[in-house]
């Protein structure tokens, strides 16, 4: 069943990913350069000389523009998601990027990419788009639906962002999916267990801990904690401040005010924490602008007492989520580790004293790699959506809201009407009335947040009840239904009882785009979707057309063109006239073999190739340096082709 | 599978057109999803009110209904197969919770028969000793006012950064009485609920107001409790 597929998307703070269910197995879809991770990084490329609007890249490519260009390029943008004005600006001390001049409170806020501003959900929707892009060129049809992941102790803010991203990328969301459920599905799959499992999930920005009981293949979320504000970011900002600070104190520069040399120090330090991981000390060796060295040795013991305060955090959540759930330590029977940042040894002993792991002879399951185990397990939810698939008709999720929905009551107290942990979709009747006669608005203001003031939890919206019939005070009586859905996002509908007229709502979200906002944002059009898609496959055939043209074109001049014998020349020579004689016309497929003719026809001369490239490359320059180089410069690589030609 | 004796008008199924007259979330006829209907907890579950009942077959039975019903199952279905479906799970998983739990059944069960029960909302009366909100019981009046002594003084005393082990001590040991208090509220109800399920008349009447007052005394003592807990803790 090739149309109609359902993918299912790991959003990451850092990489991001998506995969499919394969058969009975869940498989992530590399992109073109053959790597399953796109790093969740987005730069906008300069600008064009007519004026016109400048294109992005995302991935591999946007982060190598990180340390020339950083003020081209956003990453981390998850952090971003769903927040306020106040919130982004303090998040973004760590960061190289600014918000817009224009931005009041009050508005999402935008981000200055170059001479243009974008919302953090526009940012997402272009990594979302280019997953999008890696499926529909892997499946070779259009993708228009998918389950993305978030993390549990995303806000409805957060999740309606994220909701927001994929619709402007073009894409259906047919579900959000809890990061540290869909690693639970993608480690339950082959181990149809009973049992409780919790599931410790510290990413690149957020930590998330689940806990749940797996009976029947139903997938039962008990509770759930976490923050989302924490995560291998915050590691890394710890290690850049301390060669900040010591290259001002040891060196008298001070870099903090340039961001290209932020982000070469802040690549260093990632370097040296997944070092650490594995080596028992790492170096800081960094060019000063001055032509000065900054050199560091990081013993592990020294870098894992300055990270003890930041896992120290996940602690406290993991300790709660177990006392939510109504269980001590010795009732899990097991322990899934998701997430880049729970490769750190100082991050494992944690969750093993937390769980009593090692005491009662068990280990923490880590068996599926913690970058993609999300991905695999949106997969899976995606084949559920999907239906009618054997491997996953047995399965079914149900998820928790992380947070207790309140309402603003008198005196700014909160009261609570849909407890956190609760299964969802889940709802809460309320009933209000006016206090004043006559009166035909009712103000409401519905928060999310376990605090006991409405201020210091999070505000979701203000809703106003109008059009209630006047009455004298306290006679209206109006039925207000809260309902959370299968994705954690909140629906408000009203009724007056008294006169059973709907009572109208006026829904202003306190953080978020309105549904013209999203509209206007939308990337593609797509309501020509099919046919941008065969626009864009036809492009994309020609591309490598020309790929494979203009590699070929300077074959005969190269050194190794006389050792191949003369059918071979003119076998390839014939391929060559046949692809040019038919690249323009509309034909995909004719294009499409012409191409693999030609690539087949140049086998001989490209291993010839190679093997004289090897002989460069003793002679001086490395293979790998070859090797990037042409990562560099390959526009639209060639599937086809096993090398490129220079 | 879910019926209701009270519902009368009989309702047509949007999908097969047979009508009906029994409350239910799918169609007897075509087995196709309905719009959620009025109906208790209970009847969602296909359950005779009572206040003891089986946790490991409620269990069972919300599997089987969330299987049926979840909107996972209706990702790809018509908008209005999804709304209801959104709705009957909603309800469904409102149901389990309450049931599942044996106080908020409980509540919820006297509730259903007339019974008025305090709610239990924030600024209502989160802290039981703050203005009057729910009544001491009379046999722990003595004790409760101690307590609230020791706990203005823990406060100060934190406030001030001072450590007192004595009185630590002693407001655990409060704790720990509360806490007993409150089990033994606990063994009360439940000894309340054969008399309420299996009773005549009279006797459900005399039961539901001794298990209205255990509620009461429950609350008020559950809301001591967390308020040592949260001085202790925090």
């Amino acid at each position: 069943m090739a149309e109609g597929r359902v993918v299912g998307i790991d959003l990451g703070t850092t990489n991001s990913l998506v995969a499919y269910m394969e058969g009975e197995k869940p498989v992530v879809i590399p992109g073109v350069d053959g790597s399953n991770l796109v790093p969740s990084v987005v730069a906008l490329d300069p600008m064009p000389n007519d004026g016109g609007r400048p294109t992005v890249t995302v991935g591999n490519s946007a982060r190598k523009v990180l340390i020339e260009t950083p003020e081209r390029v956003i990453y981390s943008v998850k952090r971003l998601m769903g927040r306020g004005l106040s919130e982004v600006e303090k998040e973004l001390a760590f960061f190289p990027f600014r918000i817009a001049d224009d931005v009041e409170e009050g508005e999402v806020p935008r981000i200055q990419l170059g001479e243009l501003k974008f919302t953090p959900p526009e940012i997402s929707a272009y990594v979302l788009r280019q997953l999008k892009r890696n499926a529909e060129r892997f499946f070779g049809t259009p993708v228009t639906q998918a389950v993305i992941t978030v993390p549990a102790y995303f806000n409805d803010a957060q999740r309606q962002a994220t909701k927001d991203a994929g619709r402007m990328a073009g894409l259906e969301v047919l579900r959000l999916v809890n990061e540290p459920t869909a690693a639970a599905l993608a480690y339950g799959l082959d181990r149809r267990r009973e049992g409780t499992i919790a599931v410790y999930d510290l990413g690149g920005g957020t930590f998330d801990i689940s806990i749940l009981k797996l009976r029947d293949g139903i997938f039962e979320v008990l509770s759930t904690n976490g923050d989302t504000h924490l995560g291998g970011d915050d590691i890394d900002n710890l290690l850049v401040a301390i060669a900040l600070d010591e290259i001002h104190a040891e060196h008298g520069v001070d870099l903090r005010s340039q961001p290209g040399a932020v982000q070469a120090i802040r690549k260093d330090a990632i370097d040296a924490k997944i070092s650490l991981s594995s080596e028992p000390f790492a170096q800081f060796d960094i060019e000063l602008p001055n032509g000065d060295r900054y050199q560091r040795e990081i013993p592990r013991e020294v870098f894992e007492q300055l990270i003890e305060p930041v896992l120290e955090r996940t602690a406290g959540p993991c300790k709660q989520a177990m006392l939510d759930a109504g269980i001590t330590p010795s009732q899990i029977d097991e322990v899934v580790l998701v997430g880049g940042s729970t490769r750190i040894p100082a991050v494992r002993k944690l969750v093993d004293d937390l769980f009593q792991l090692s005491a009662r002879g068990r280990k923490a399951h880590t068996e599926l790699n913690p970058d993609e185990v999300v991905a695999l397990g949106a997969a899976v939810q995606a084949d559920i959506l999907a239906g009618a698939s054997k491997a996953t008709e047995e399965l079914l999720l149900l998820d928790v809201t992380p947070l207790s929905l309140g309402i603003e009551a008198l005196g700014g107290t909160v009261a609570k009407i849909i407890q956190r942990n609760s299964t969802i979709p889940a709802s809460a009747t309320e009933h209000f009335t006016t206090g004043v006669d006559g009166q035909t608005n009712v103000a409401i203001h519905v928060v999310q947040g376990e605090r006991e003031l409405a201020a210091d939890c999070r505000s979701l919206a203000r809703f106003d009840l109008k059009g209630i019939p006047p009455m004298s005070a306290g006679l209206p009586r109006i039925e207000v239904k809260f309902l959370i859905d299968a994705d954690g996002i909140l629906h408000v509908s009203a009724r007056e009882q008294r006169s059973g007229k709907e009572a109208q709502i006026e829904v202003k979200p306190t953080y978020g785009l309105t549904d013209e906002q999203v509209e206007s944002m939308i990337l593609d059009s797509f309501d020509h979707a099919e046919e941008d898609f065969a626009k864009r496959q036809l492009i994309e055939t020609r591309n490598e057309a020309e790929t494979i043209l203009a590699a070929v074109e300077r074959a005969p001049q190269h050194p190794v063109w006389k050792h191949l014998n003369q059918q071979e020349q003119a076998g390839i020579l014939a391929a060559r006239a046949h692809l040019v004689s038919i690249k323009q016309n509309y034909d995909m497929a004719a294009i499409r073999e012409a191409t693999l003719a030609l690539d087949q026809a140049t086998r001989h001369f490209a291993e010839l190739m190679m093997d004289s490239a090897v002989t460069t490359a003793i002679r001086g320059k490395t293979m790998e340096a070859a090797g990037e180089e042409m990562d560099d410069n390959v526009s639209a690589p060639h599937p086809m082709a096993p090398a490129e030609f220079k | 599978m879910l019926k209701v004796i009270e519902s009368a008008v009989p309702v047509e199924c949007w999908s097969c057109s047979v009508a009906h007259n029994e409350l239910t979330l799918f169609c007897p006829h075509c087995s196709k999803i309905q719009p959620p209907q009025e109906g208790n907890y209970f009847v969602v579950f296909s359950l005779e009110p009572h206040l003891n009942i089986d946790l490991e077959s409620l269990e069972r039975e919300f599997h089987r209904l969330s299987r049926k019903l979840h909107p996972d199952r209706f990702a790809r279905a018509s908008e209005s197969e999804k709304e209801w479906s959104l709705a009957d799970t909603a309800l469904l998983n409102d149901a389990y919770r309450t049931l599942k739990d044996p106080i908020r059944r409980t509540e919820y069960l006297l509730k259903l028969n007339g019974a008025e029960i305090g709610e239990e909302h924030a600024g209502k009366n989160r802290r039981p000793n703050e203005m009057g909100a729910s009544r001491a019981p009379a046999d722990l009046l003595e004790e409760v006012f101690d307590l609230n002594m020791q706990l203005e003084e823990m406060r100060m005393a934190k406030a001030s950064g001072e450590e007192d082990p004595a009185l630590k001590q002693s407001l655990a040991e409060a704790k720990a009485k509360f806490e007993g208090l409150l089990n033994a509220v606990d063994d009360e109800l439940h000894g309340e609920w054969n008399a309420w399920d299996n009773g005549d008349e009279a006797a459900r009447h005399a039961a539901q107001n001794k298990m209205v007052a255990l509620l009461d005394r429950r609350r008020y003592l559950s809301n001591l409790v967390r308020e040592v807990n949260e001085t202790l803790g925090a």
